[in-house]
């Protein structure tokens, strides 16, 4: 997979959980994360996927439940008219207002569930599961 | 226009033909008459200031979700038609005391959207206005350009009461902190705030609260209610008049129960789909733009003392 622009001007890296850092920048290539291969004897049901995508869509997280290798960047895209936020339950992450085709990217770098939730629209839930 | 609706506190006293009249107003804003602090009736903005100025009460206006910034369909000038809002009140034969802005100033809580609220409002005749935000105002920052701009004199997040003419006014805020898979929450910083408010009134002080978010459910599945609400109405039902105003849905939606009367007011930006309507609560932007202004609107409300009774006025901006 050739590199992939991110049209975002804000990249928020998740560092050991804890550490976060913004990183300003207009255009930036994303830097593939060798770790973001799928494990080869991966056998679960539920497809491990390197890098996913998620659309803001109706007011709905589509897909609203991903699986996703650590390392993995997830970029989330707000498709409609009205704006949203990316925004973990305990802040862990979160996006800033995100206007109609405004993307945010965050990277897990650590397994676990990370449930998430539109601050405008507490009710639009979705879930990054980091194996 | 004389049409009036009265009821008492025992029945809410809307027959079908009142209603059908007041709905006719609907979009544009709503008049409210107080009149000894229980909802009346329905009258056109010039009636209810006329009542109001021929009783020496006064009456208020309350404007809501005026989204500036939004520039999709069904309205890319929602400026415009906050300016025309502006101009419908200015036109009011009676100016209100005040005006109160029940959430969403803005689209997306930029500083130069606030600053086109604030230039807009800077045109109304009318000596103050009372400020509660929406969840769109908060973005971001947890509402601190809010507070920093329009929260002057408020407490926590916004809160505030007053009182205006014998009536207690209450601002509260529903739209910060919010939970994964909630709805509106007071909190209880708030709700202990709101005790202490009220805690030396007369029963009988008719109480006015305006928030955002509505205090009852509308429609939990797009996040149309606050779930702290029913703490706050408790604290309240002592008084033997109580009205809330809310704003959020973009449309008006109408509620007696008891001696309280719940309404929610017209945007002055975009209608929104009633409750279940559409897949999502999001603007309607399929509405032709020649219809746009009949679903929006302002609301005009007059308090008239010596009978103890409000007046509720929905005006569209068609």
């Amino acid at each position: 997979m050739s590199l992939v622009r991110l049209h975002v001007r804000h990249i928020l890296l998740g560092m050991s959980g804890l550490i976060t850092l913004w990183l300003f920048v207009a255009c930036v290539p994303l830097i593939r994360d060798s770790r973001a291969e799928p494990p080869r004897n991966a056998t679960a049901p539920t497809p491990v996927l390197s890098n996913a995508q998620v659309s803001i869509n109706n007011f709905t997280f589509t897909p609203d439940v991903i699986t996703v290798t650590v390392g993995t960047t997830v970029t989330w895209r707000n498709q409609d008219d009205t704006p949203h936020t990316v925004t973990e339950a305990n802040h862990l992450f979160g996006s800033k207002g995100l206007d109609t085709d405004d993307q945010f990217a965050f990277r897990f770098t650590d397994t676990g569930v990370y449930t998430y939730f539109c601050s405008i629209h507490p009710m639009m839930v979705g879930h990054v599961v980091v194996k | 226009m004389t049409d009036k609706l009265i009821h008492t506190p025992s029945t809410d006293g809307i027959d079908r033909r009142g209603f059908l009249k007041c709905m006719a107003w609907v979009g544009t804003g709503l008049i409210w008459t107080m009149s000894g602090g229980v909802l009346a009736g329905c009258i056109q903005p010039q009636a209810a200031g006329q009542a109001a100025a021929a009783t020496g009460d006064f009456s208020f206006v309350q404007i809501s979700d005026s989204h500036i910034g939004f520039d999709k369909d069904p309205n890319k000038d929602v400026t415009s038609t906050f300016q025309q809002a502006v101009d419908k009140i200015n036109a009011l034969s009676t100016p209100p005391a005040f005006l109160l802005h029940t959430g969403d100033l803005t689209h997306l809580a930029k500083p130069e959207q606030f600053d086109t609220v604030g230039q807009v409002l800077k045109g109304a005749k009318a000596s103050q206005v009372f400020y509660v935000p929406g969840e769109h105002d908060v973005i971001g920052d947890n509402g601190k350009s809010y507070l920093d701009r329009y929260g002057k004199g408020t407490q926590g997040a916004g809160w505030q009461s007053f009182d205006y003419k014998g009536v207690h006014f209450i601002g509260l805020v529903n739209v910060v902190n919010l939970k994964a898979g909630g709805l509106g929450v007071l909190g209880q910083e708030q709700l202990d705030w709101l005790k202490q408010d009220t805690a030396n009134l007369a029963t009988s002080t008719p109480i006015v609260v305006f928030a955002h978010i509505p205090l009852w459910t509308v429609y939990p599945q797009w996040g149309w209610g606050t779930q702290d609400s029913e703490q706050a109405l408790t604290l309240l039902k002592r008084f033997g008049s109580l009205t809330v105003l809310n704003g959020h849905i973009h449309q008006i939606l109408q509620k007696v129960e008891g001696n309280v009367t719940f309404h929610t007011a017209r945007s002055t930006a975009f209608p929104q789909p009633e409750p279940g309507k559409a897949p999502a609560p999001g603007p309607m932007k399929d509405v032709p733009a020649d219809k746009v202004r009949s679903m929006l609107g302002i609301t005009n409300v007059a308090y008239v003392e010596h009978n103890s009774m409000l007046a509720v006025t929905d005006a569209t901006l068609a």
